[in-house]
């Protein structure tokens, strides 16, 4: 057999096939193999085998997924649920959206397997409002895969019966995490639940339910196809298996390469003909904007959910996003903080009035109107946000700040003079030449923080 | 405000049972049923309000609570087009905020407000995870990709000429508000084949793998063959290899076998 090599498509590998979308062309490609191979087995095999697979969340926790599966409580006769997460929102993230677009059957046949094997009978997509197409495409292929016979009564003979309906949101980052997401799918405010009870005990409507990100559930189908070893012949011991990675910004090729986890930026980089030429690697963030930010010391981090931990951020999910040395990081970390506090449910305080206020002194810093004060109240703000926020949002507001404190401090000090537009002028960033229309953002920024 | 007539009622009712039927709990139906008033008013209407309260025995501030939550749900008139600029990082930093300048520099509106024909509504929306298609516009939530300034101007102004206006990523051109709003509440339109399975970006990985043969371990091998190799053991790290053997060396993971010079080897690490 052919060594491992520098990518391994298994989720994209047939994205570029003519209506890669449509069932005939899933099936041609093997499509449902995998359910059939699930249907021959007992559920608790099908779990063991993810369980073996070594496979773990690829929505940015990176629990392991047999074992999310095992802690539901023992059947009870009651109904159990799988709950899909295609809320994909995170910034940098891009990689859900076009799985479900090139291949929503995917998903329909992970969600099928999965269903088998945790007991569940209904099973809901909860995918976000704003992806027109993307939602077209998902109910086309429920849709499908009813009148193909995978879905409904007596699947393909089994006597196993399963619903799947597709749900989609209304406009919140929230709803992203996974309480949230489920009283947003009860029919209320999406604001997340104090845990325990955990979703595995007390989920969709107090019953035990499983909530997996879709590239995690998607990745079902070829495990059941190839056995745990084939997935666990990928990647690292600790961090088995494939992953998309996705690389955005100043890159000269930016897309989804779908790798063994444990590939380096700097490997990423090559194939993706480098930086913007004539520019160099600045930051980058590993999996998201609530992962703490990288530099060029980093390049050689292998990503995978233990290297990028032990090197002070965390996988999430791989969406790395890649700014040039023409990036003003004071801005780049003020957008992301006003994402924060306009993303902030407003259910617990450290969140809501800390992502607030720190907005209010990155605008001034990003306007040249700092004080001397403000990078220590930045850093005690966010103090008092992480490990005392509801839920993860908090501490994934404080990320950005606090990494990009650590590794660029003298340009949060330039803040006291000096607006990050001067130092940084954006039209050197932008992907195409132009003359700023207004005096720019550091005077608005000027008036909004008095 | 006052409520819809007999004709209409029957059918939002029809719509709002059919919403109920696909959840064990109807209240769940109350996402969708706001998209189905908004299909039907173009915004979250005091009617429609109304209307979703009493078809789920819930008060009109049980409703209004939920739908304030969520900014897909309008609490004014809503345009024919909603036309979201990105202005999260990524997408301002590439150009995002140039875009969003020219735009509303030419319609004279800012965020959240309507043409005063009533065509387009302007927004600053946050990262919609098209981030390696930078930068990014959206109109009725279909994808417009690698935007610049000239493009963004150019779309908005074909859609207040009431021309058609196609995607990049998405149906073949870009419908209402009120017909997306439908969809949104889980009605399709029968629209799905159209358009592309993914865009150049998408591709990128896929396509530079088939060029090199590239490929992820071929699934046809059993996988208790693959646990237990007859004879000829692979390579460690190779495929087939035992998934029980613990990582010894810095071959024992494939990144490691590829890795670039100078970089760290994967190393086991202790349990989280």
């Amino acid at each position: 057999m052919a060594a491992p090599t520098p990518l391994a498509p298994v989720l994209s590998a047939h994205w570029d096939a003519r209506r890669s979308w449509t069932l005939a062309s899933y099936e041609q490609h093997g499509g449902y193999e995998g359910l059939r191979r699930a249907l021959a087995l007992d559920p608790s095999e099908v779990l063991t085998t993810v369980k073996d697979s070594g496979l773990r969340g690829r929505g940015g926790a990176g629990f392991p997924t047999g074992m999310k599966w095992s802690f539901l409580p023992a059947p009870d006769g009651g109904p159990r649920y799988l709950v899909v997460n295609a809320d994909e929102s995170e910034p940098g993230t891009c990689k859900d959206i076009p799985t479900m677009l090139a291949s929503p059957q995917s998903l329909v046949e992970g969600s099928i397997i999965t269903s088998y094997a945790i007991g569940c009978r209904h099973a809901f997509i909860y995918v976000r409002g704003e992806v027109l197409h993307v939602i077209r495409r998902l109910q086309r292929a429920v849709e499908e895969a009813y009148a193909a016979g995978y879905l409904g009564e007596d699947i393909l003979g089994s006597g196993y019966s399963l619903d799947i309906t597709v749900h989609a949101g209304a406009g919140a980052y929230i709803c992203g995490e996974e309480t949230a997401l489920l009283d947003s799918l009860e029919g209320l405010r999406g604001q997340p639940r104090l845990k325990p009870p955990f979703p595995a005990v007390a989920g969709l409507y107090a019953r035990p339910t499983v909530v997996n990100n879709v590239e995690t559930i998607a990745s079902v189908p070829g495990i059941l196809r190839g056995g745990s070893a084939w997935f666990r012949s990928m990647g690292t011991e600790k961090s088995a298996g494939h992953g998309l990675f996705s690389l955005s910004g100043h890159v000269t090729r930016p897309g989804q390469y779908e790798a063994p986890l444990g590939i380096t930026l700097r490997q990423l980089l090559d194939l993706a003909g480098g930086v913007r030429a004539g520019h160099e690697l600045k930051f980058w963030t590993p999996g998201g904007s609530s992962t703490p930010i990288f530099t060029a010391e980093h390049l050689d981090t292998p990503l995978d959910y233990e290297s990028v931990g032990a090197a002070g951020s965390m996988l999430g999910t791989r969406a790395l996003q890649i700014f040039d040395e023409t990036t003003s990081v004071v801005r780049c970390v003020t957008r992301w903080t006003e994402f924060y506090a306009h993303e902030s449910c407003g259910k617990c305080t450290p969140c809501r009035e800390g992502t607030f206020w720190l907005k209010q002194v990155l605008r001034r810093l990003e306007a040249g109107q700092g004080t001397p004060q403000d990078i220590d109240l930045l850093l005690d703000t966010c103090d008092n946000i992480l490990g005392r926020a509801f839920c993860a949002l908090g501490d994934g507001a404080t990320s950005p700040i606090t990494s990009a404190i650590k590794y660029f401090r003298e340009e949060f000090e330039a803040g006291m003079h000096t607006p990050a537009s001067v130092l940084f002028p954006p039209e050197r960033s932008s992907l195409f030449p132009y003359t700023p229309r207004e005096a720019g953002r550091g005077a608005q920024l000027a008036g909004a923080a008095h | 405000m006052a409520g819809y007539d007999e004709a209409t009622l029957e059918r939002l009712g029809a719509d709002a049972a059919a919403i109920m039927a696909r959840y064990p709990d109807p209240r769940s139906g109350l996402l969708p049923m706001l998209h189905l008033v908004q299909s039907q008013d173009g915004y979250v209407s005091p009617a429609g309000i109304a209307f979703c309260a009493r078809t789920l025995g819930l008060s009109n501030a049980e409703v209004s609570a939920v739908a304030t939550f969520y900014t897909q749900y309008k609490r004014h008139p809503n345009g024919e087009y909603t036309v979201g600029v990105c202005t999260n990082t990524l997408c301002a930093v590439m150009g995002g905020d140039a875009i969003w300048e020219e735009v509303t520099h030419h319609l004279g509106i800012g965020h959240d407000e309507t043409t005063p024909d009533g065509k387009v509504t302007l927004e600053r929306i946050e990262c919609n995870a098209a981030c390696d298609y930078a930068p990014v516009m959206m109109v009725n939530w279909e994808f417009f990709d690698n935007q610049t300034p000239q493009s963004a101007v150019s779309t908005v102004y074909r859609l207040i000429a009431g021309e058609e206006v196609r995607p990049t990523r998405g149906a073949s051109s870009v419908c209402s508000f009120k017909q997306m709003s439908r969809v949104l509440a889980g009605f399709p339109d029968g629209r799905a084949d159209e358009g592309v399975g993914a865009g150049p970006a998408t591709l990128r990985g896929t396509k530079l793998a088939r060029s090199r043969g590239w490929t992820a371990p071929s699934f046809d091998v059993p996988a208790d063959a693959a646990a237990a190799p007859a004879d000829g053991a692979p390579a460690a790290g190779q495929p087939q290899s035992s998934a029980e053997r613990p990582p010894t060396t810095p071959a024992d993971t494939s990144a490691a076998t590829t890795q670039a010079p100078g970089s760290t080897p994967a190393r086991p690490e202790k349990e989280s």
